[in-house]
């Protein structure tokens, strides 16, 4: 027996440092590119954030994250990386950069739905031990918001209906409007907005 | 790949443009410190440098004090600046610890040693306090414009080490221009002033550097 896992070790260990070259050699190659998207080199930047959704999802799966939500990760990571791009440091490693980004946008949408749950459960208790609630003429409130997310223009009523109306997650409306999860978060937070800005005129 | 991920490449692709990369956090803490020294400078042409010398001089716990502050002041910036860039580890908000802790426990000497000799006298030192407030804004407003170009993926710890730094800087300031020898209540309301500019900006820390 001893000679045999002698003789394996040297294999693992070559194994374990080719991996460890693999992982230098991926690191310095993403990195690479990085620098060139640093300096507006378009395919670059293509192949970079292609090659940074599975470490994204490795993270985002990590963290505990639930599979219909990593999507959102992953996207609001690669916005994130466009926006913090100026402060990668090429004599860095690169991915290393990025988890970090990462897990932080996998905490933040996790502590998100943590507060969105926590929410919804006060937000059953008050309707129900409200004072006001059996005779609250909820038809004409639905009546007048419906009427006032119909006066929305396009791109905010498209938000309001899939984001809060139809409660889809970001990826989810996304891929059913067409539109980008940038797009769409900017629209639904001009749509509530309007709304607001309508309701209370309206009431006041 | 999800469509969506693949439109998402596209339209940051499309978005692309040359970026100039942010400077090395030493660089960055050098420069804010630069501009501590700066501060410094400008006050001690209306002060007597000399006086404030022989102050520091005089007893071991003072120079140990303000060794503490400017090691505090440097290191919490260096920190800040550090956990400003994404792909640091959060341990960097330890860095300042043991310059706090020399900072705290030479104060702490200076102060029984005038309480032995003067006791408490009995004043509210409000202008220690607004003076180190004073110093502290200028600092802290340049430290923030400087952490809003990087990119905190922490901002409440980032915040609270730029507070440290600036309450640390403006404290060693106020500890070389002092008139007279810090009493037990100045040094008491130095605390306070130190422990309030960090206070306020961790507290706005979400708001002021949230990305």
């Amino acid at each position: 027996m001893q000679p045999a896992v002698l003789s394996l070790s040297p294999g693992a260990f070559r194994a374990f440092g080719r991996s460890m070259d693999h992982s230098g050699q991926a690191d310095r190659r993403l990195g690479g590119l990085m620098a060139s998207a640093q300096t507006g080199d378009r395919a670059a930047y293509d192949a970079l954030l292609r090659d940074c959704v599975p470490v994204i999802r490795a993270v985002a799966r990590g963290r505990g994250v639930p599979p219909e939500a990593i999507d959102d990760v992953v996207q609001e990571t690669l916005l994130t990386v466009h926006r913090a791009r100026h402060t990668y440091d090429p004599s860095r490693p690169f991915r290393a950069w990025l988890r970090t980004i990462a897990e932080r946008r996998a905490i933040d949408l996790l502590r998100r739905q943590g507060r969105q749950r926590s929410r919804e459960v006060h937000d059953e208790i008050a309707y129900e031990t409200h004072p006001a609630a059996a005779q609250a003429p909820v038809a004409e409130v639905d009546a007048g918001l419906r009427q006032a997310i119909d006066g929305l223009p396009e791109g905010q009523r498209q938000a309001i209906e899939e984001l809060t109306l139809k409660d889809r997650s970001l990826a989810e409306a996304a891929r059913a409007t067409g539109r980008s999860p940038g797009a769409l978060k900017v629209n639904l937070h001009r749509a509530l907005k309007t709304l607001r800005a309508r309701l209370s005129g309206e009431e006041g | 790949m999800a469509r969506s991920t693949e439109r998402l490449i596209r339209e940051l692709g499309d978005g692309l443009t040359p970026v100039r990369r942010i400077a090395a956090p030493n660089r960055l803490a050098l420069l804010w410190l630069g501009f501590s020294v700066l501060i410094t400078a400008g006050l001690a042409i209306v002060f007597d440098m000399q006086a404030a010398m022989a102050r520091l001089g005089s007893a071991t716990d003072m120079w140990l004090a303000a060794l503490g502050s400017v090691l505090t002041a440097a290191l919490a910036a260096k920190a800040a600046f550090e956990l400003a860039m994404p792909g640091r580890p959060r341990l960097w908000a330890l860095l300042p610890l043991p310059a706090l802790l020399l900072w705290i426990g030479a104060s702490g000497m200076g102060c029984l040693r005038t309480w032995a000799t003067a006791g408490w006298d009995g004043g509210v030192h409000s202008e220690c306090l607004m003076s180190i407030i004073g110093i502290s804004a200028p600092l802290a407003v340049a430290m923030v414009v400087m952490l809003r170009r990087a990119y905190p993926l922490h901002p409440v710890l980032t915040s609270m080490l730029a507070g440290l730094a600036c309450a640390a800087a403006s404290a060693t300031v106020l500890s070389l221009f002092h008139p007279g020898d810090a009493a037990t209540a100045d040094l008491a309301f130095h605390a306070l002033a130190v422990m309030l500019v960090t206070a306020v900006l961790t507290v706005s820390g979400r708001r002021l550097l949230r990305r």
